[in-house]
């Protein structure tokens, strides 16, 4: 095959591939692995939503909706926006639906940045940020945020990356892959800096309805930050609709309307059977995602203390459905402490390193999977740590 | 009261799920567990454990009916004494007594359909205050007690995503 890379553009070929891409090809090649690496629920989609996706293609809506999506969605989410956030959106020009958060990111990067902007990005996080703003010919800054800090972003780490270029601030909490998520104090000790920084914020709260204990809250909630917050949120983990590819952002008009300029040259729109199907969602998906909710809070508790007692420092997440240990104790990196595991014990968990430098030490573990499953990984890992800690056994 | 809601929520579903992992799961003491289960089953809050089987993987051929019973209520107790009467007999798996057109719905089990039929005609609607009889036989289960009885899809997720 002849060597296509020079045709490639610089931007796309310098591009590092995801660290998960890399442990995903090496996964797929041993047999009978217990997955903790998963990042989407284990439930199918609730029937009654998959039910009015399917009446909706017998009934014929298999045709283009307006870019911005059905006007009958964006109302159902201007109503579900007020309900969970306190924040109001008008439905005709303040809320366009994407394909997925993924692509809202991507177009609001793209409408946002001038070559050389900075995008500010609390680490680890998750993993198309950084991608996403070198793509729209910006530049993604880091911002470290830590395990003793139970990975909060705090102003005073922020205000030492924040230069003259800073222009995007992208918070997103409750966190994949920490876990963490930022309550009411934390993010007024952020307001103020963003303000006096002239800072936009892209507020990716996906995981907004996994909370255990605490309440989410949204910085768009915050006097003076609805114009200059982009909040954005999907379907995928409250309603278990990873594959269906839908989601949405709520922001300023003209922020909105630039978005829509690019959608609608790249996307046209999202899907109607997915739009269908997410207003079902919307209308009678709380009862079943509440037992999901519990589901995850009961598993997670079990990740948790089964972790800790196989010695690993972990931190409690709050939100999302994954643990974050550390795995210092083993004197492994994550991407060696996942190898050898996988080798030895068979169980995949996602090296920390994949989301950040910031988060090497550190493996991601998602609970989003059966009790049985959960059990007999953490047994197993348990095994591979009293082979391998630090300065036992072979290494 | 809470906490033992939670453990029933949780063994509903798995009645094999350990205390050690109730324990875990709801930061309790997995002492304690054991004893709000034990408690529970003394008090009947906990009636028992049950296994719910395919029996077709087994190739055993059992037959269930589900039978529609109209009776006349006795003076003082009701239903409640014909119902008894009825819940005795070891055939009958359930019985359920039914707001609409009849009173009591009688799920009675059997090896063949005569059985079902011999039960039905010569013990039940022999019973004194027992009106009359509908027996429906059921052709095929499809799903019972939250379980889909063909075989469960495999987990479709990609093994590691982000």
């Amino acid at each position: 095959m002849t060597c296509m890379n020079s045709y490639l553009s610089d931007l796309v070929r310098d591009l590092p591939p995801s660290g998960i891409r890399k442990f995903f090809d090496l996964v797929t090649q041993t047999e009978g692995v217990i997955s903790l690496g998963v990042g989407e629920p284990d439930y199918a989609t609730p029937w009654h939503i998959r039910e009015a996706s399917v009446y909706s293609l017998e009934k014929g809506y298999t045709m283009y909706t307006s870019n911005l999506g059905l006007l009958e969605l964006r109302e159902e989410i201007a109503g579900y926006q007020k309900r969970k956030i306190g924040v109001e959106y008008c439905p005709k020009d303040e809320i366009i639906v994407t394909i997925g958060v993924s692509e809202a990111v991507d177009i609001a990067l793209r409408s946002l940045l001038q070559p050389g902007d900075e995008v500010l990005i609390p680490e680890p996080s998750y993993v198309c940020y950084a991608p996403g703003t070198t793509l729209a010919n910006g530049v993604p800054v880091p911002v470290e945020a830590y395990a003793r800090d139970e990975y909060r972003l705090l102003p005073e780490l922020l205000e030492r990356k924040i230069t003259p270029r800073s222009k995007v601030l992208i918070l997103a909490y409750p966190n994949n892959p920490t876990g963490a998520i930022m309550e009411e104090d934390d993010l007024q000790a952020l307001v103020d800096l963003i303000i006096k920084h002239d800072l936009l914020v892209i507020s990716d709260e996906i995981y907004c309805e996994l909370t255990y204990g605490k309440k989410h809250t949204s910085i768009a909630s915050f006097p003076g930050m609805k114009d200059r917050t982009i909040v954005m949120n999907g379907f995928s983990k409250a309603y278990a609709m990873t594959g269906w590819r839908i989601g949405y952002a709520c922001g300023n008009a003209d922020i909105i309307a630039a978005m829509n300029k690019v959608h609608q040259y790249t996307i046209m729109c999202a899907p109607i059977m997915a739009q269908k199907a997410a207003i079902e969602a919307l209308r009678h998906g709380e009862f079943e995602m509440r037992k999901m909710v519990e589901d995850y809070n009961n598993r997670r508790k079990l990740m948790v203390n089964s972790l800790r007692r196989i010695g690993l420092t972990c931190f409690e997440p709050r939100g999302a459905f994954y643990c974050f240990p550390s795995i210092e104790s083993s004197g492994m990196n994550s991407e060696e402490f996942c190898e050898r595991l996988l080798t030895e014990e068979k169980v995949a968990v996602v090296p920390g390193n994949a989301f950040g430098s910031n988060g090497e030490g550190h493996i991601r573990c998602c609970y989003a999977s059966s009790i049985n499953s959960i059990e007999e990984a953490i047994g197993r890992m348990g095994h591979f740590l009293q082979r391998h800690r630090k300065g036992i056994g072979t290494k | 009261m809470e906490l033992k809601r939670k453990i029933l929520d949780l063994i509903e579903h798995d009645s094999h799920i350990s205390s050690k992992t109730i324990a875990t799961m709801l930061d309790e003491d997995e002492d304690n567990i054991r004893a709000l289960i034990k408690e529970m089953e003394a008090d009947k809050t906990i009636i028992g454990y049950n296994t719910i089987i395919n029996w077709d993987k087994v190739g055993c051929d059992l037959v269930t009916a589900m039978i529609d019973v109209k009776v006349v209520p006795e003076r003082e107790v009701g239903f409640n004494a014909i119902a008894e009467r009825i819940y005795r007999f070891p055939e009958v798996r359930c019985v359920y007594l039914m707001s609409g057109t009849y009173d009591l719905s009688v799920v009675v089990e059997g090896t063949n359909m005569k059985d079902v039929a011999r039960f039905v005609s010569f013990k039940l609607s022999t019973l004194d205050h027992v009106q009359s009889t509908t027996t429906h036989f059921i052709l095929k289960r499809y799903k019972q007690d939250q379980f889909i009885l063909e075989d469960p899809d495999e987990d479709k997720r990609l093994v590691v995503s982000p």
